[in-house]
């Protein structure tokens, strides 16, 4: 049976333990006729000329952990930002942990999507917010929503703001020889809130594991956002993330993306600016090596006057590994005074490895500034020759370049720890040892 | 401390070195002089390692070392400093990081343990103070910003960092207005001592009113056409280059 097959084939036996008078229960059933009219995406599809989930679909993958797995706080220590307080949402093979977790109803709400479905108290939200952002006509985010049950919820109400940054963490512990997940997050920061959040999802050990994940985020009047993923995952780890964006009048939403290791990533990231003056920025770090594929699906819909996006992706592509940067802009004919900006610059370390760079701008406004730009290239031989002068060996020169080319992105986050962290990822990956943070 | 002999180089079959004889003592300056394309930053760049151009004849001697299959950095480990003339910008490197980087890693290659963290910053303290560099420029990205009169105060104060045996100047006057220049003189002439050898490469007699040479170099059309001592650079800046090339050509 193939993976679509097995996946429709599930949705009774999952819809079976799950409250069907619920208003949740028809947004799933709908998606699930979507997902089983449309399928997996293939090559075929505009969107996916240059990923390919065929692969992924021949793993027999098991679509429910069979059991529950404990896991020692100190085995997974280092996949936490553990150097800073935070809130903790973490899911063992998509079952929450309340032993790795530390959430908070106190004055924000840091909790599970498995409460917020089944408790009254959050019914309202769910009704106002849950699969408003999110795509009905996109086919993995349809098969996300039928199956949603468990992933992070997190509600600020107005002029709120929690007392530190969240984290969310996803493990797979690898007792299913595959394992599919399919965590559902919702985000709601009301009028003036603020909130930082930072998502991993990581494998513990050599077992394939295919995620297909859709995060909501609402930003409300003036609300301040900061979303960072960090994707450093074992090589047998796949990764489909869909985030939708809907942000409101004056509101800040940054999502900074680090794609540093794992098997094939895609993010589908989606920005809808539904106000006037709102800011969205969307910043990536790419470094790959191996055979590892990173596609990038941006989308900014500039629906109302006077919003600005910036957009900087960079990525470093080394040995055979592939990346896909497509940057699509939408501005409304009423959004006047837009200003978007767009940039993606690529360094290939060797001559196997490919990006594919394509900006996509649809304009429908006469008084826009829009500017977009895409750079390949190889490492500036004349500053390595300036760095291996200085007495720097050529590895450490090169790592020193490389940094200095994805900076502007490490720049803006707004977490000094995490900022180090993924430095030290960096510098790992590179294969050297800076005297400094790096 | 360094001596070429009859060196050739040339990039894309296109020989620019052809043939150069040079001889600098430990304690000496030398001053090369010569119009634009003459060769004179290739000869700099050849003798730091920079491996676009190909070295065909001749050699190049450091303490009687040929330094012909030695990486840049390798060159560097043995006391070769190159002060760019066009420095290279590192965001998000500061100049006190990137300086850490550059010693401790010559000093690895040196059988040497990282420089103590407090003889480090005293280091940095004494030598950005002789150049009149305000402290918060350390802490900015390297070169990244800087206008072109910084870059080539930094290239010296990293030159006063790394404590070179042999230190090419490569026109660091060139962007430079009177009152940097004399820093930047000055610095070069506290770091002048019997054990090390400075080659300036410049188009202007200017710098050399500050750093007096022992001996001034031509170079036209990779080669040196004609050595003398100070006067030589007075010679050139009153009567031009094109005398020269009449000279020679006779």
């Amino acid at each position: 049976m193939d993976l679509k097959e097995k996946l429709v084939s599930s949705f009774m036996a999952f819809e079976d333990g799950l409250d069907l008078d619920h208003p949740v229960h028809e947004e799933r059933s709908n998606a699930i006729k979507n997902f089983e009219t449309k399928g997996f995406p293939t090559k075929k599809d505009e969107a996916w000329k240059y990923t390919s989930l065929k692969g992924l679909q021949k793993i027999d993958f098991s679509i429910f952990p069979k059991q529950e797995t404990a896991l020692e706080y100190k085995d997974v220590k280092k996949f936490f930002l553990h150097e800073i307080d935070t809130y903790k949402i973490v899911f063992v093979d998509g079952v929450y942990s309340s032993y790795l977790s530390e959430t908070t109803h106190d004055g924000v709400d840091v909790c599970l999507m498995s409460s917020a479905f089944s408790k009254p108290m959050f019914q309202q939200v769910i009704e106002v917010y849950f699969n408003k952002a999110a795509s009905k006509d996109e086919s993995l985010t349809s098969l996300n929503t039928a199956f949603s049950k468990e992933g992070a919820y997190i509600y600020i109400p107005k002029n709120k703001m929690p007392k530190k940054p969240i984290q969310i963490l996803h493990l797979a512990t690898g007792n299913e020889a595959a394992l599919m997940l399919q965590p559902r997050n919702l985000i709601v920061a009301e009028d003036n809130a603020e909130v930082q959040i930072i998502e991993r999802h990581q494998s513990l050990t050599g077992n394939e594991v295919f995620t297909n994940s859709v995060t909501e985020i609402f930003a409300g009047k003036d609300a301040i956002v900061d979303y960072y993923k960090v994707q450093n995952d074992a090589p047998t780890a796949s990764l489909v993330d869909n985030t939708y964006i809907s942000q409101k009048d004056s509101s800040v939403v940054r999502v900074h993306t680090f794609s540093l290791g794992g098997k094939l990533i895609r993010n589908n990231l989606n920005f809808y600016q539904n106000g006037e003056r709102i800011d969205s920025t969307l910043k990536g770090v790419t470094i790959l090596g191996d055979k590892q594929h990173v596609d990038h699906h941006t989308l900014v819909h500039h629906a109302q006057p006077n919003c600005e996006s910036h957009q900087d992706y960079k990525g470093i592509f080394g040995d055979s590994s592939t990346g896909v940067f497509n940057g699509k802009i939408i501005v409304d004919k009423i959004a006047q005074k837009t200003d978007a900006f767009q940039q993606n610059n690529n360094i290939l370390l060797s001559d196997k490895s490919t990006i594919n760079s394509k900006p996509q701008l649809e304009i429908f406004a006469d008084d826009v500034k829009c500017s977009h730009g895409c750079t390949i290239g190889q490492l500036d031989d004349e500053a390595l020759f300036y760095l291996r002068s200085r007495g720097i060996p050529k590895k450490e020169a090169k790592a020193l370049l490389m940094y200095a080319f994805a900076n502007n992105v490490l720049e803006s986050v707004r977490i000094p720890e995490l900022k180090s962290r993924i430095n030290k990822i960096i510098a790992n990956k590179l294969g050297v040892r800076m005297g400094f943070d790096l | 401390m360094l001596e070429i002999k009859n060196l050739h180089a040339s990039v894309e079959d296109k020989e620019i070195l052809k043939g150069i004889d040079l001889k600098v003592n430990a304690g000496e300056v030398h001053a090369i002089m010569g119009p634009n394309g003459s060769g004179k930053s290739t000869l700099a760049e050849v003798i730091a390692g920079q491996e676009e151009f190909e070295v065909g004849e001749g050699n190049i001697l450091l303490e009687g070392e040929d330094l012909e299959e030695l990486s840049p950095e390798e060159r560097a480990h043995k006391g070769v400093f190159l002060s760019f003339q066009y420095p290279v910008e590192i965001p998000g490197v500061s100049v006190t990081n990137f300086m850490k980087t550059a010693i401790n890693e010559s000093r690895k290659a040196q059988g040497l343990e990282d420089m103590p963290a407090n003889e480090m910053l005293k280091k940095i303290r004494e030598k950005s103070e002789m150049l009149e560099i305000d402290r918060k420029f350390l802490s900015r990205s390297l070169n990244e910003g800087f206008s072109g009169g910084e870059k080539k105060r930094n290239e010296i104060f990293q030159m006063a960092m790394m404590e070179p045996k042999l230190a090419i100047l490569d026109e660091t006057d060139s962007g430079l207005d009177i009152d940097a220049l004399r820093i930047v003189a000055n610095g070069v002439n506290k770091l002048r001592s019997k054990d090390n050898a400075i080659i300036v490469i410049t188009h202007y007699q200017r710098l050399l009113e500050y750093i007096v040479p022992d001996f001034v170099h031509v170079l036209h059309n990779g080669k040196i056409v004609k050595s003398g001592t100070k006067e030589l650079a007075l010679e050139l800046e009153e009567k031009g280059y094109d005398w020269l090339k009449e000279e020679t050509a006779v």
